[in-house]
């Protein structure tokens, strides 16, 4: 029975992982090629999933509405690169900082301006709306799986651009030496658009899944973007590989420690001082883990350069 | 000629400005309202004002008969800020009554402002304990509750119904803990786990595979905006809706059914007032608030609706003389007006003594397919815990 609670505990924190990791490789990309920090990587995860809402609403076809929300994303992050943030890229990080900062508080008003304060409904088709018994015997909700089937499937794709790819390889001579990338006369300014659209794409991807699970409501990118750039951190700026196995880490890290670290203290010291002391380090696990990471590591688990 | 006749009317119309300017502002009622009008809790805050709206569309602008002007202000979820608004309503607009405030700790910090420039502060959601207990304060009416009570309504009826085994779930931080207290004073049975999660925590779902591991009779939450709209989200996903009643307070409501929908239905909630609550008052602000802005109001709204009125009713029985504190206060400890959650008393400490019904979402047939309808009064004239500690004396 305990083995089975971890086994699928495992399978949460693997799927919100996975989450995660959406996120966190178009942040690392363009935090690793382009230098440049975008706190508004989570305003472009709630332009993703506000897409995916409103296409639901006109087309009433789920699979298309996540077409048109992905493609969506990735025209606005695109928009966003060409308008707002070339001029920034020979600025130093404090004005990159100030910038994006402001992109979020004009994204969150303009959605509010558009769809309202509110929380907006989504619903999943009823195909995705059941459940699998696991091996374990209890069941788990389909479209967890779905979610983690997409996000380890996204891995494989960005693994294969990446490594055996032209544009992989630009991408990694870019975060080597965009200088000499340049030089070689490669047209860099249209690789980092695009670098940078699909990039907001994927976290567009990884909003637009996420509106069924949380609440699709204006700001809602700002609450997970913290854990987004603890993975990143972990796992090493601009390495997609570092993405990935950082954000598995933060999942699962988190997810353990918010299941069992208040009955594991419970049995070290007395059981109300666990009631406190549990959900207070459990919450702070992954920020202690970064610190370890750091210490050990200062680059993160995988150098990009 | 005609040129004389234009010249004289304006003439004529200027000195009727001037003779009558004064005299009308002197007959002017202010009051501020500060509530939440920016970021997520801003749905909130729209209710709120929405409803402060038609309560003055109802007193045809008139409050106590004066002419009214209502200042509102955002507080940006900020305590800060709140002071702020309530300084700048105090002395530049002149305001005689602040109103609203939708936090605790917004109140804690505003309303010692207000009440210390002499004037009347009328909450209409915050129910922060302090104030009903040891700082309770003659010039600081509450028109909504203190913030134990609807847990405590709940525990009451969870007890009454004998459910005897209850697992716990609430965010981490103050109120959360206030919640799960104010549960326990009157919940008897046997809790099973107390979990507190991280505050805005958005995904729930480690949480819930413990839970469902523990197999409860019932579940109690405590998760109110997103966090609420997340968990239950996640709760019907994971398959427990058919299998463990879920009860909650400040979770479910108007200002989230119209996201959850469906995923609402068959929770439970306590709460002092429900839009279908079979009350004349209510049956109206209801009826016209759906007819003015389309939508159905929260128990926010109707607190908000009810400030007003309760400070029309004292406005009106001192004739309008609104420098009259201390003939104000003793008019509002009445309660004389039509509340939309039915007669009822205040308390010594100012806060109302009233009924908690038990409330079930159900389908419905409207935007939302989803609404709130009480199944059952589950606390009767229900005091709050603190009031002995309070040493006002009227």
């Amino acid at each position: 029975m305990t083995w089975a609670l971890v086994f699928e505990q495992l399978l949460n924190g693997l799927q919100y992982g996975v989450m995660l990791f959406l996120m966190a490789a178009g942040l690392t990309l363009v935090l690793g090629i382009m230098n440049m920090v975008n706190l508004a990587h989570g305003s472009l995860f709630m332009v993703g999933a506000y897409f995916a809402v409103a296409a639901m609403q006109w087309t009433g076809n789920y699979p298309l509405s996540v077409v048109l929300a992905f493609a969506g994303t990735l025209v606005v992050g695109m928009l966003v690169e060409v308008i707002a943030l070339r001029a920034l890229y020979n600025r130093d990080h404090l004005d990159q900082v100030l910038a994006t900062f402001g992109l979020i508080l004009f994204f969150n008003e303009l959605i509010s301006i558009i769809w309202g304060r509110g929380s907006l409904y989504t619903a999943l088709p009823s195909w995705l709306q059941g459940h699998v018994t696991l091996f374990t015997g209890s069941r788990y909700p389909v479209y967890r799986l779905v979610v983690l089937g997409v996000g380890l499937l996204v891995a494989v794709v960005l693994w294969y651009v990446v490594t055996r790819t032209r544009l992989g390889m630009l991408i990694r001579a870019g975060a080597s030496n965009r200088t000499m990338v340049a030089a070689l006369g490669v047209n860099i300014r249209l690789l980092y658009t695009v670098v940078f659209g699909f990039g907001a794409a994927l976290a567009g991807l990884a909003g637009l899944m996420a509106g069924p699970i949380y609440a699709v409501q204006p700001g809602m990118g700002e609450l997970i973007l913290i854990q987004v750039f603890v993975v990143i951190v972990i796992g090493g700026i601009g390495s997609i590989r570092g993405a990935l196995v950082g954000a598995i880490i933060v999942g699962v890290v988190d997810t353990l420690g918010r299941a069992f670290l208040k009955p594991f203290l419970a049995t070290l010291i007395s059981a109300p001082a666990a009631e406190a002391a549990g959900p207070a380090l459990a919450s702070m696990l992954i920020y202690l883990l970064m610190a370890v990471v750091l210490a050990l590591k200062p680059a993160g688990l995988f150098q990009s350069r | 000629m005609r040129m004389s006749i234009h010249r004289l009317l304006a003439g004529a119309l200027a000195a009727a400005f001037i003779v009558a300017g004064p005299a009308a502002a002197q007959q002017k009622l202010k009051i501020g309202f500060i509530t939440t009008l920016s970021g997520p809790p801003a749905i909130i805050g729209k209710h709120m004002k929405d409803s402060v709206e038609l309560a003055l569309d109802h007193l045809n602008h008139k409050v106590g008969g004066l002419d009214t002007e209502v200042i509102y202000g955002d507080d940006q979820f900020k305590p800060e800020v709140g002071v702020q608004l309530a300084e700048e309503m105090l002395k530049k607009h002149q305001v005689d009554f602040v109103s609203g405030i939708i936090w605790s700790n917004v109140m804690m910090a505003v309303m010692p402002v207000v009440t210390g420039a002499g004037h009347i502060m009328v909450g209409t959601n915050a129910g922060a304990s302090p104030l009903a207990g040891s700082q309770c304060n003659e010039l600081y009416f509450s028109a909504s509750w203190n913030n134990d009570q609807s847990p405590e309504a709940l525990g009451k009826y969870l007890t009454d119904k004998g459910v005897n085994e209850l697992y716990v779930m609430a965010p981490n931080y103050q109120a959360g803990k206030d919640m799960v207290a104010g549960l326990k004073r009157y919940y008897k049975g046997k809790i099973v786990d107390e979990v507190y999660t991280k505050f805005q925590q958005t995904d729930y779902q480690a949480e819930i595979t413990q839970l469902r591991s523990k197999n409860p009779k019932a579940v109690f939450v405590f998760y109110p905006g997103g966090m609420g709209i997340q968990f239950v989200k996640q709760y019907v996903q994971a398959g427990l809706r058919d299998q463990i009643p879920l009860y909650s307070v400040f979770t479910v409501d108007e200002t989230t059914l119209p996201a959850l929908k469906e995923a609402a239905i068959g929770q439970y909630e306590a709460r002092f007032w429900s839009p279908d609550l079979d009350v004349p008052a209510s049956k109206r602000y209801v009826a016209d608030f759906e007819k003015k802005f389309g939508y159905t109001p929260s128990y926010y709204g109707a607190q908000s609706y009810d400030g007003i009125m309760l400070i029309d009713s004292a406005v009106r029985a001192t004739k309008g003389n609104v420098k009259d504190v201390k003939a104000l206060v003793h008019e509002m400890r009445k309660a004389n007006y039509n509340s939309v959650r039915g007669k009822y008393q205040f308390n010594v400490n100012q806060h109302p003594i009233q009924d908690f019904y038990l409330l079930q979402a159900v389908k419905a047939d409207n935007k939302d397919g989803a609404a709130m309808k009480i199944v059952q009064k589950a606390f009767e004239k229900h005091k709050d815990a603190y009031y002995q500690e309070c040493k006002m004396k009227w």
